[in-house]
């Protein structure tokens, strides 16, 4: 009985690497800690009341912003110890199956757990502020999403102290992903933790398709939108059509590997290349679905911080619809080499080169944005900066892999590794690191610290050239991906010694970041204006942070850069209310079964994760029980009364 | 949308009868179930089998658009019909394509 338990405890548990035995440790510690300091200062009721039940989209984003921070926490860490495993020859620091299982979940988490909640976090925070909303569309849905997020990206992180992470890579590409070819709960939690997440991004695009195109502020017409919600909304159109490709891959691959089907098996008739084909028929529209929203923000901090409107307002809402429409038709230039003919080839090569033109035409009307404008260099400035810089060098290597037959050079080498970290580091996370930065004062009514934001930028943008400006040489020189260890005589030493050092001051830099936040929540400046950077848009408008029904009374749009305009001809005291405008504001009430639904999804995961079918069959009961009290659930809507906005607008100094 | 539209009587949105939803339902599923059926049962070739799948595949759409998302319904500008022709033409493009790429596997073996 005993040697039962135990026997199970040790495939249950990650066992035998002193690491993971230190992550055990260090997850209980701060499970404790976390339970300690909530039940010594009574802060449960805060917890659930003011965050877990929340369907305020503004906390909602917090929340996105927290988790991305932390996931991209977890994923540099995956990152630093493959660059330590590969800062010299014949490295034992990780075992070959230790380092795929961290390049794994590497990838994984830095696309679906740090980018996608970083770009939903800035949608939900700054879109209904930007079109002078009051919530999103479906308020009760965007909790939905967000859980499902959440309890997605906790599956996945679970696998690396329970039952072992999935080492297929985050493509995943069967026959490897195979349960004959790669057995065990890891890649379970890959396919499951995807699956969950994935319909929370869903209906997270639905969300705020409907959310831009019906609850604008009256008068605001398409073409008056603030670029941002032009980004917002053409990444949401990629997000409803891409998603759906990926969920019947990981379906049928989950199929193949739980049910025993053979979509994916050769010698039953099936053929793996087409889950290659499925998952890059979503992968690619996926990093355009990243990458907008950063453009989309890079278009508000140019302006706003140029002094002058943005150039070529009608090309770059042109160019962003017209990327959107693109990102379908180049899928294959990642399996150049799958030998699908060279019409096949030709054709996407030339698609793919299709691309550069509308992100050209993004990157000279910044410049001329910028051109005789007046710059201020500011955090959220700095960062746009490099991203044009960065994305630029990333963009061109990009058309450089798009060249079908140079790219049988080039295919799965570190020169493909340093062009894709280019364009999603240099693309994505700077531009949305500026919008951060940006509206962070908007989120939390203070600014971040200038002197440990300047160390941080310089830290990871120096590092960020460090670290990949090697890997394009080493790719030349015959590196391929994924290896974990390479002998010593083959010339790549120095450089993958120098790529390292470069991955570390990236680390380095990010702590900076952190140090930023704590720092400043304690000794940023306030912002008491609630428009501290002299902005456009009407989110600016509003009091930092903005009271939960945003606008106490509804602006009237009649231009582009509204808030920015009231600004010019002394109207600002149009948008602040009196007393006879007020009227009750129509709000949605808190509902804790979003997250009670993130829980029975994560519990239904779980157990398909370990084929424990009762497990699964009781979380997917519980998610139908959900759905069905949800469906008889009347008055879930109440009225803000005149006396609080008003109370909570004299207190904020602006009732005239 | 939920907040503003709803204060007013919903005119022409909401209100539908559970008859709609419950022969859309049924529908799906017997679709659903022939299309396994035929599948399964191996009484077909594989060319008809494939133009038979496709065009209950169809049929499915229609009656998804119908029944349950309320194609023919609206208030305000026609967007639900420019979503529908995008989708159409990405599922088509995605769908054609694919056929294409992946053609080349009778080629090799």
């Amino acid at each position: 009985m005993l040697s039962g338990i135990g026997n199970f405890a040790s495939h249950f548990f990650v066992t035998g690497d002193p690491m993971i035995y230190g992550a055990d440790a260090s997850i209980l510690l701060v499970s404790l800690g976390i339970l300690f300091v909530l039940t010594r200062y009574r802060k449960w009721g805060w917890l659930w009341q003011d965050w877990l039940t929340t369907v305020d989209h503004k906390k909602i984003g917090i929340m996105y912003l927290i988790a991305a921070l932390l996931m991209f926490f977890r994923g540099g860490v995956d990152a630093l110890l493959m660059r330590t495993q590969l800062a010299v020859p014949n490295n034992h620091f990780l075992t070959a199956e230790h380092y795929d299982q961290i390049f794994t979940t590497h990838g994984t988490i830095m696309i679906l757990f740090m980018a996608m909640p970083l770009i939903f976090a800035l949608f939900n925070i700054v879109v209904p502020l930007q079109i002078g909303a009051r919530d999103v569309a479906f308020p009760y849905l965007n909790a939905v999403s967000f859980w499902l997020f959440f309890f997605g990206a906790m599956l996945f992180n679970l696998s690396f102290v329970i039952g072992g992470s999935p080492d297929a890579g985050w493509v995943s590409y069967p026959p490897l992903s195979e349960l004959h070819f790669d057995p065990g709960p890891g890649e379970n939690y890959y396919l499951l933790a995807l699956q969950i997440s994935g319909i929370g991004s869903i209906a997270t695009g639905i969300n705020f398709i409907a959310t831009i195109l019906k609850m604008r502020a009256p008068g605001m017409k398409l073409m008056q939108m603030p670029l941002f919600t032009w980004s917002a909304l053409s990444a949401s159109i990629v997000i409803i059509f891409a998603f759906p490709a990926l969920t019947i891959a990981l379906a049928l691959l989950m199929l193949d590997r739980i049910v025993g089907t053979h979509f994916f098996t050769i010698l039953h008739g099936g053929d793996p290349m087409m889950f290659v084909n499925l998952f890059w028929v979503w992968g690619h529209p996926e990093v355009y679905i990243v990458v907008l929203p950063s453009f989309g923000a890079i278009s508000e901090v140019v302006a706003t911080f140029s002094r002058k409107r943005i150039f070529g307002y009608t090309s770059m809402v042109a160019s962003l619809l017209l990327i959107s429409v693109i990102s379908y038709f180049v899928w294959a230039h990642h399996f150049f080499t799958m030998g699908a003919g060279a019409d096949v080839n030709t054709f996407f090569a030339i698609a793919s080169m299709m691309v550069a033109i509308p992100t050209g035409v993004k990157v000279f009307n910044w410049l001329f944005t910028m051109y005789r404008g007046r710059i201020r260099l500011e955090l959220p400035m700095y960062w746009a900066l490099a991203l044009i810089v960065g994305f630029l060098m990333g963009g061109a290597t990009g058309v450089m892999l798009a060249i079908a037959p140079a790219d049988y050079q080039y295919h799965n080498s570190y020169f493909l590794i340093a062009h894709f970290h280019q364009t999603l580091i240099g693309g994505v996370v700077f531009g949305l690191f500026a919008g951060m930065y940006y509206w962070w004062p908007k989120m939390f009514g203070f600014k971040l610290n200038h002197r440990l934001g300047v160390w941080a930028f310089w830290l990871f943008n120096i590092g960020f050239y460090v670290c990949f400006m090697p890997q394009y040489a080493l790719g030349f020189m015959g590196m391929q991906r994924r290896m974990y260890t390479y002998p010593a005589g083959m010339g790549w030493t120095d450089l993958n010694f120098i790529s390292t050092i470069g991955a570390y001051l990236m680390g380095l830099g990010f702590l900076f970041i952190v140090a930023q936040i704590v720092y400043s929540i304690k000794f940023g400046e306030r912002d008491l204006t609630g428009d501290p950077w002299d902005a456009r848009t009407l989110e600016w408008s509003l009091p930092s942070p903005a009271p939960h029904y945003n606008f106490a009374v509804l602006p009237q749009v009649t231009a582009r850069d509204m808030w920015w305009e009231l600004k010019q001809q002394g109207r600002t005291g149009d948008l602040r209310p009196t007393s006879e405008d007020l009227k009750p504001i129509h709000m949605p009430k808190n509902s804790g079964r979003p997250f009670i639904m993130g829980v029975s999804f994560f519990v239904a995961g779980f157990g398909f994760v370990f084929n424990w079918y009762p497990i699964a069959v009781i979380g997917l009961l519980a998610v139908v029980v959900t759905l069905i009290t949800r469906s008889f659930e009347y008055g879930d809507e109440y009225h803000v009364p005149v006396e609080e906005i008003q109370h909570t607008e004299a207190a904020l100094g602006r009732l005239s | 949308m939920a907040l503003d539209h709803k204060s007013q009587p919903a005119a022409s949105h909401g209100h539908h009868s559970p008859r709609l939803y419950i022969i859309g339902y049924i529908s799906s599923i017997v679709l659903t179930a022939i299309a396994f059926g035929l599948a399964l049962s191996h009484t077909m070739h594989f060319g008809p089998l494939l133009v038979v799948l496709m065009i209950l595949a169809g049929l499915q759409i229609i009656v998804q658009l119908f029944f349950f998302m309320h194609v023919t319904e609206s208030d305000g500008p026609p967007y639900h019909s420019i979503a529908l022709v995008l989708g159409l033409f990405f599922t088509f493009a995605v769908a054609i394509m694919s056929v294409w790429i992946m053609s080349f596997g009778s080629q090799v073996s």
